[in-house]
């Protein structure tokens, strides 16, 4: 016993050296550095993709002679998911490694605490992944922007094509945080704008990843709806739509599904995806050849053997996103980074132009939508379009009543 | 009614895994007296481990074989586990070990991303059992009645292991006292060894047979463990029928909370686990814990006296070097420094209640979190001045350990513990749910400090002056006759009693003063970080608390400040590296099996070896 005692402390001590040089350690001394902080333990799954993208797009951006002549770098660190932490991390990164400006985060929580210290400190930050829309409205400031299409966006697309059925009675399913909150009002409000008679006859709330998937479909279908409205991703739809495959509860229903067909959550249902729903995500597989969406897929698939998540897309448009502020900008000091942003314009990225709107420093990324079909014993997205989100956002007038001191 | 009755069989089919886990957890406790928060990794590998092997087995007897297996390999891996992690530190101080399964979780969960990757699995369904059978009409997976078939007949199979068997008469036996089991000749780490596999292998057979409800992620480790301690905690800790009862009340209640009150889903199991401590003390089917009764484990506590020279030089030494930090060192190590003073705090507050006063607190985040948000709160909604607000952070948290502790303080040990544990949860709830007063998970958000802080500098003397003396004033109420008669009733409170000190009454206020002190490190926290968030009020933060003064020594008076230093700055510095969850799960491994009495306590005991015998020091 002594032995394996012996054998796991020299196990540490060996392994320290070698694990302390894959950080990015020893660097060139002038290149732009930026902070990226994001959760990639706690959200192994998600961060994951979202890191290779933002490498492939900084080792192109870098073959093409970098910006302003300098190597672009990217330091990652990891927060643990905890918004304390990331603000320390912040600090480190501005004060003491140099970097022009921070990005990343999945997690609204620890966005909104990053912007909320940007505007502080007067750093800049760019929102990458964070679903929040309060990031750019109701605690939006001018340090913040934010690159992941809106949830209020998303949900008024599913809205849109609801409201084109005949369907009266629905009922809704979203995780029991901020973000399913949002999710679920923005839909209800949206739907109701466009058809009035729309009744919500059952409301369920699962905690986060914790759903008990025979009880809700259970109550779902004592509600007897006509249509249902789904948040719930990861775990927790895998679970959903397996119970409710099972019960039956979809049968003769039209739902409307938030992210599913994002490849993150789709991809693990294999065959068991759930046919006929009406969904936001990302259609990889179907992106005509020649056009910029596909020549990032190929390049990713290329150079990761991995094929793409709506997270390796949001990643590599990070990373298009900052290098064409910083070119834009001509200096890497916070006001003139801040100035290039504001109503930035980028041709040809995966989704087309890319700009970011003076009014609410929100980016014009759209979504996907179209309605999931199982092929080849995997789910994907059929009949699918890709959707601006112009008109879809609340008016400007609403907007600006919504951010505070501006 | 149909409709009752298909409910009804949800719930039973949920608490099925549930109750396995469950079980485990409950027997591994009543044995070794461990509190296992490794039991949800073990639950989660055997997720993983029975998804290799169904994909390797092939059909219905694959399967079966396969979750078969899974137990099997978990129960080996539990074993190994046991011996090499949690043997060296049976003579450590009560609970103790509990850091050390905190290390298990964490190389646990870098191992698990290595091998099984970071995608989510869906579990493999039961070959033949797809779809539903239909009862009263109602449709009911095939599955689900499987495993409410399965259930009976795995509590009938530990039922018999326990009362018909000489294992598990030596198991009950060593439940009831485990010394006395030893000095009847019965060897003690293999029967502690067996139990803990034993455990291990159910809850991998609780996560091999969940498979065809749902899969295998890498978060559910976590997502299960509290679950599982309510379902222990609400049988009766050490009780199997307890747990089995506890199990299915749990899930059946869960599945009507559902259909009836969907908003319940964050709390409903937390409410139910309360309701039952404050009506039954010790669980449903639980006894009156007999543990520390015998005396405490491990050597004997010195008695405590204020430093000597020696170190009351180091302790000014160190505050001169604090005190002079601004003048040559970097903004961030200011930031760092400030965020070392409240987690010292934070866990000094802890130390206090849980090293002097013997109370163990397993949500003590609940007052951090909670003076954190009394002061954002009053900020946000009312723009108050930043020093008003910060005053209302001591105090709003002390009125909370006044009123938890009021309920809580009629228990004593685990049940203390796990009672503190519910309240704080119900905290977190109202923080999480409560939309319009606390934004939920959006957090409350521009607390900043007043004009004349805003500066790192002047902010960090703030941190230096309020956090530092709030460490001094705990230690000297614990110099205090306050803090004799504290230690007199956790050392023996029927001896406490005769000399006339109202011993619940002590403990009451010693929860109070460590909850304001915990709220005042949450003051200082929530205006240098600008932000407050649910977070906060995770079971999680209690549990780093909790860590940090177990690993810097319960038996000393600087452990809960001296391991908050410790852990500060070793995660600020393995975070940068890629797997620094393995490693610093095996350093908190290591730790504890080199110093099992803590930092300090080893430090100290190192200390008297060198320098001869213990009165020699004193003087």
């Amino acid at each position: 016993m002594t032995f394996t005692r012996r054998t796991l402390l020299a196990m540490a001590t060996a392994l320290a050296p070698i694990a302390m040089l894959t950080p990015v350690a020893a660097l060139a001394q002038d290149s732009i550095k930026i902070g990226e902080i994001n959760h990639y333990k706690r959200l192994a799954a998600f961060a994951e993709p979202y890191k290779l993208g933002i490498e492939l797009a900084v080792d192109e951006v870098n073959a093409d002679g970098g910006v302003l002549g300098k190597p672009l770098e990217f330091i990652f660190r990891d927060d643990q998911g905890d918004p304390a932490e990331a603000i320390k991390i912040a600090e480190e990164l501005m004060t003491r490694e140099g970097a022009v400006m921070l990005t990343g985060t999945i997690l609204s929580n620890v966005g909104l605490a990053l912007s909320s210290f940007a505007a502080e400190k007067g750093y800049l930050y760019l929102a990458s992944e964070p679903l929040a829309d309060s990031l750019v409205w109701a605690s939006g400031n001018p340090q913040t922007f934010r690159l992941r299409t809106s949830t209020w966006v998303q949900a008024a697309m599913l809205a849109e094509e609801a409201a084109k059925t005949d369907a009266v009675r629905y009922a809704t399913i979203a995780p029991n945080y901020a973000y399913g909150q949002d999710a679920v009002a923005a839909f209800k409000e949206n739907l109701l704008r466009l058809k009035p008679d729309v009744e919500f006859v059952a409301e369920q709330w699962p905690a986060l990843f914790k759903i008990d998937a025979g009880a809700e479909v259970q109550a779902l279908e004592r509600a007897k709806p006509d249509a249902i409205y789904n948040v719930t991703f990861g775990t927790d739809l895998a679970k959903f739509v397996r119970d409710g495959g099972d019960r039956g509860l979809f049968d003769g229903r039209n739902v409307y599904g938030l992210l599913t067909g994002e490849p993150e959550y789709l991809d693990p249902l294999g065959d068991e995806a759930p046919e006929g729903w009406f969904v936001t995500g990302y259609p990889w597989y179907a992106l005509a050849d020649g056009t910029p969406g596909k020549t990032f897929v190929d390049a990713y698939m290329d150079t990761t053997g991995e094929t793409p998540k709506i997270g390796s897309l949001v990643g590599y448009m990070t990373v298009l996103s900052i290098a064409a502020a910083i070119e834009k900008a001509g200096a890497t000091d916070t006001a003139s980074l801040i100035a290039a942003f504001e109503g930035l314009e980028i041709e040809d990225t995966p989704i087309g132009l890319l700009s970011y709107r003076e009014l609410d420093n929100q980016s014009t990324m759209g979504a996907y939508v179209g309605t999931l079909a199982v092929e080849d014993g995997k789910g994907v997205m059929v009949d699918w379009s890709y959707k601006d989100p112009a008109p879809y956002m609340p008016t400007d007038d609403e907007i600006r009543a919504m951010r505070p001191a501006e | 009614m149909a409709f009752f009755f298909a409910q009804f069989l949800t719930g039973l089919a949920n608490a099925a895994a549930l109750f396995l886990v469950a079980s485990g957890l409950s027997l591994i406790f009543g044995v070794t007296r461990i509190v296992n928060f490794a039991h949800g990794s073990f639950y989660m590998l055997g997720a993983f481990v029975g998804v290799t092997l169904m994909d390797v087995l092939p059909g219905a007897v694959g399967f079966w074989g396969a979750i078969i297996l899974t137990g099997l390999a978990v129960g080996a891996i539990g074993a190994f586990v046991e011996m090499v992690v949690l043997r060296p530190i049976y003579r450590a101080p009560e609970l103790f070990q509990l850091v050390a399964t905190f290390g298990v979780i964490l190389v646990i969960q870098d191992l698990a991303l290595m091998i099984w990757g970071a995608e989510d699995r869906l579990g493999p369904r039961a070959p033949g059992l797809r779809g539903v059978w239909r009862i009263f009409g109602e449709p009911v997976p095939k599955y689900d009645i499987i495993l409410i078939a399965i259930t009976p007949f795995i509590l009938f199979a530990l039922w018999y292991l326990i009362t018909r068997t000489r294992v598990g008469v030596l198991v009950r036996a060593a439940t009831q006292d485990r010394e006395m089991v030893g000095a009847l000749g019965v060897n003690q780490a293999r029967l502690f060894t067996g139990v803990f596999a034993l455990g291990s292998a159910l809850a991998g057979w609780g996560g091999a047979l969940q498979l065809p409800k749902g899969g295998a992620d890498l978060l559910m480790d976590f997502n299960i463990i509290g679950a599982v301690f309510v379902v222990v905690v609400i049988g009766g800790m050490g009780s199997l029928p307890g747990a089995f009862i506890a199990a299915v009340l749990i899930s059946v209640l869960s599945v009507f909370g559902v259909t009836y009150l969907p908003q319940s889903t964050l709390v409903l199991m937390f409410v139910v686990m309360a309701i039952v401590l404050i009506v039954r003390p010790y669980g449903l089917l639980g006894r009156e814990e007999v543990a520390g009764e015998h005396g405490q484990v491990g050597a004997p506590e010195t008695p405590i006296r204020p430093y000597g020279r020696t170190g009351k030089l180091l302790v000014a030494g160190l505050l001169a070097l604090l005190a002079a930090l601004p003048l040559f060192a970097e903004q961030f190590v200011l930031t760092l420094t400030v965020d070392m003073i409240v987690f010292a705090l934070f866990a000094a507050s802890l130390h206090f209640i849980l090293g002097t006063g013997g109370l163990v607190s397993f949500g003590h985040a609940a007052f951090f979190g909670g003076g954190a948000y009394a002061a954002a709160l009053l900020v946000f909604h009312t723009d108050t001045r930043m020093e008003l607000a910060f005053l209302f952070a001591p105090f709003a948290a002390g009125l909370l350990a006044l009123g938890i502790g009021w309920f809580c303080i009629r228990l004593t040990g685990v049940y203390f513990a796990m009672l503190t544990l519910a309240f704080s949860q119900l905290v977190w709830s109202l923080a999480f749910q409560w939309r319009d007063v606390t934004r939920g998970d959006d957090g409350l958000v521009n607390i900043w400090p007043a004009e004349w802080l805003n500066s790192p500098a002047a902010y960090y003397y703030f941190t230096l002056a309020l956090g530092v003396g709030g460490i001094l004033f705990l230690r000297h109420v614990i110099h205090a006759p306050f803090g004799y008669a504290l230690r007199a009733g956790r050392d023996s409170p029927r001896q406490a009693e005769a000399t006339g000190i109202d011993v619940k009454r002590i403990q009451y206020a010693a929860f109070a003063l460590a909850g304001a002190m915990a709220g005042l490190a949450g003051g200082i926290f929530v205006f240098s970080k600008g932000s407050v968030f649910p977070t906060e009020l995770e079971i999680g933060a209690s549990f780093d608390a909790l860590i940090v003064v177990f690993l810097g020594g319960v038996k000393t008076l600087a452990g809960g400040v001296v391991g908050a230093g410790f852990m500060t700055l070793v995660e600020d510095w393995l975070t940068r590296l890629e797997y620094w969850r393995l490693l610093l799960g095996l350093l908190i491994i290591a730790v504890v099996i080199i110093a099992p009495e803590g930092i300090v306590g080893s430090l100290r005991s190192l200390w008297t070896r060198i320098r001869g015998t213990e009165s020699e020091v004193t003087k």
